[in-house]
């Protein structure tokens, strides 16, 4: 994959238009947040780009080559826990392996178990999991697939506010380890500043693009406490047109 | 006090206070012969029922009770596998695809509400034997909310299970094994209990009516031939245990890895 490319233009539906004409270009490798507020339509956009809803207008295209469905080389992370409450933490993490050899979907299991930390829960079912430990395991599987894209819809939007704080420096470890293009939606501001290399800050529906904050400048991890981060995080309280004082 | 004494103590006391509150309702007219053939059981009467109805009469391979235990819950098992056999499939078809639905639920719901009672006479007339008779009648009862719970548990299977498999190319039969059987199980399981529960009903009506053994036979005869309200009441707390273990059988499969995820936690 090399410059990977999206474009989205989205005329809206007949009944109520839920995304009006989104343009964005996506670089490879690149970890983009797309912040709105709730209901504001980015989780539909972020299911046309996976393939799970048609696409009414415009394109949406992956390296040139435009999305007609679901593809295992870009996998979503549910903000519901999706990962199959009938099977073990392993049968989970394995689901996508189907083709491979044994060896090899032991090798990769292990391998990503290690990754989120769930060494000794291999045989555990997810109801004996907290809900961090379920959505480690919902991103396991994912990465197990070795995606070039993951999606990511409030993935740790029904946490606690310290396992969210602690699943999203892991998952920055992750992206930069794995180099993963990342598409976060999220409809929390402290979470797109700590997390996004882009802001795409999206109005209330019908969706658009309001702006694009770019903090690249950020280095990671990024320091919750320094200027520069407190500034970023007030630019994205300004633009979401919300007051930093409570 | 341990937990498990406190789960069967309550119950025990209440069964002791009914026991004695029925002793003293029916020990007066214990010696009254004139209403003898009318009156209620005490409850050690109905153990000497219970001792009557166990003790293998000259001629007979077992007791009475224990052959038509037998004969009723073999029917009900019959009945109820060749149900599963067709209405889990079935359910499965009508709840994946629309269309099969669309074609098949009107008929389904039109023969669920007939009460199986209302099919004696069509079994008696269609079957002369008393075993596919009583098969046919526990099949008719029980396949309809089978075949209703499996189409209602593969609709209600969350859109996010379907399209995370779909996500990992997971299609065909490899999805159908995989996810969609394994996330509609619980309810179907619960289905199950609920038709099996039917199924233990609809035998009693059956064996009373329209075939010539079974425990429904023996409450019928007790009345017709001998008319002793002991072996009546003896039959049928035989009839009320035999169904708390059916359904307690159905129950331990609520209990296996891949299924207990679908019930909230029991105290």
């Amino acid at each position: 994959m090399r410059g990977a490319q999206k474009t989205f233009s989205e005329p809206g539906k007949p009944a109520i238009e839920v995304l009006s004409g989104v343009d964005l270009d996506v670089a490879e490798h690149e970890f983009v947040c797309l912040l709105g507020p709730s209901g504001c339509g980015k989780s539909t956009l972020l299911n046309m780009c996976a393939g799970f809803e048609s696409i009414d207008g415009g394109t949406i295209a992956i390296d040139g080559e435009p999305v007609t469905g679901p593809d295992p080389r870009r996998v979503f992370v549910f903000q519901e826990y999706a990962i199959f409450p009938w099977m073990s933490v392993w049968d989970n993490i394995a689901f996508g392996l189907q083709g491979r050899s044994d060896a090899q979907r032991h090798e990769i299991a292990r391998h990503y178990i290690e990754l989120v930390g769930l060494e000794g829960f291999e045989r555990a079912y997810p109801r004996e999991l907290s809900g961090g430990m379920k959505q480690r395991v919902g991103v396991a599987r994912a990465l197990a697939v070795n995606p070039d894209i993951l999606y990511m819809d409030e993935p740790f939007g029904a946490l606690d506010s310290l396992t969210r704080l602690n699943l999203r420096s892991q998952l920055i470890q992750i992206w930069r380890r794995e180099k993963k293009t990342i598409l976060f939606v999220t409809h929390d501001i402290d979470e797109a500043t700590q997390l996004g290399q882009r802001v795409v800050v999206m109005s209330a529906r019908p969706a658009r693009i309001k702006t694009i904050v770019d903090l690249s400048g950020l280095a990671y991890p990024r320091d919750i406490d320094s200027a520069e981060y407190i500034q970023a995080r007030d630019r994205l309280f300004e633009e979401m047109g919300v007051s930093t004082r409570v | 006090m341990s937990s498990r004494w406190k789960k069967v103590i309550a119950p025990v006391a209440v069964a002791a206070v009914l026991v004695a509150l029925w002793h003293l309702l029916t020990y007066g007219a214990a010696n009254e012969p004139a209403i003898a053939k009318t009156r209620f059981p005490t409850p050690w009467e109905v153990v000497l029922g219970f001792k009557h109805l166990l003790t293998t009469r000259p001629g007979e391979k077992a007791p009475q009770l224990v052959s038509s235990t037998v004969a009723s819950v073999f029917r009900v098992m019959a009945g109820f596998n060749l149900a599963m056999l067709l209405g889990i499939p079935l359910g499965l078809l009508m709840g994946w695809y629309a269309g099969t639905y669309r074609a098949l639920n009107p008929l389904v719901q039109l023969l669920r509400p007939i009460s199986p009672i209302a099919w004696i006479p069509i079994a008696i007339l269609m079957f002369k034997n008393d075993e596919p008779r009583s098969i046919f009648l526990i099949f008719v009862s029980t396949i309809f909310p089978i075949t209703t719970a499996a189409a209602a548990a593969v609709q209600n299977i969350p859109q996010v299970y379907i399209r995370s498999a779909a996500n990992f190319g997971c299609d065909g039969w490899s999805l159908f094994k995989k996810v969609v059987l394994p996330a509609s199980l619980p309810q179907i399981l619960t289905g199950l209990r609920l038709a099996l529960g039917v199924g233990w009903i609809v035998i009693v009506a059956a064996e009373m009516i329209a075939v010539r053994s079974g425990l429904g036979r023996l409450i019928q005869d007790a009345r017709d031939a001998t008319g002793r309200l002991d072996l009546i009441v003896a039959t049928m707390i035989t009839i009320g245990a035999i169904g708390i273990g059916l359904d307690a059988l159905v129950r331990r499969l609520e209990n296996v890895d891949q299924i207990k995820w679908g019930y909230a936690k029991r105290g």
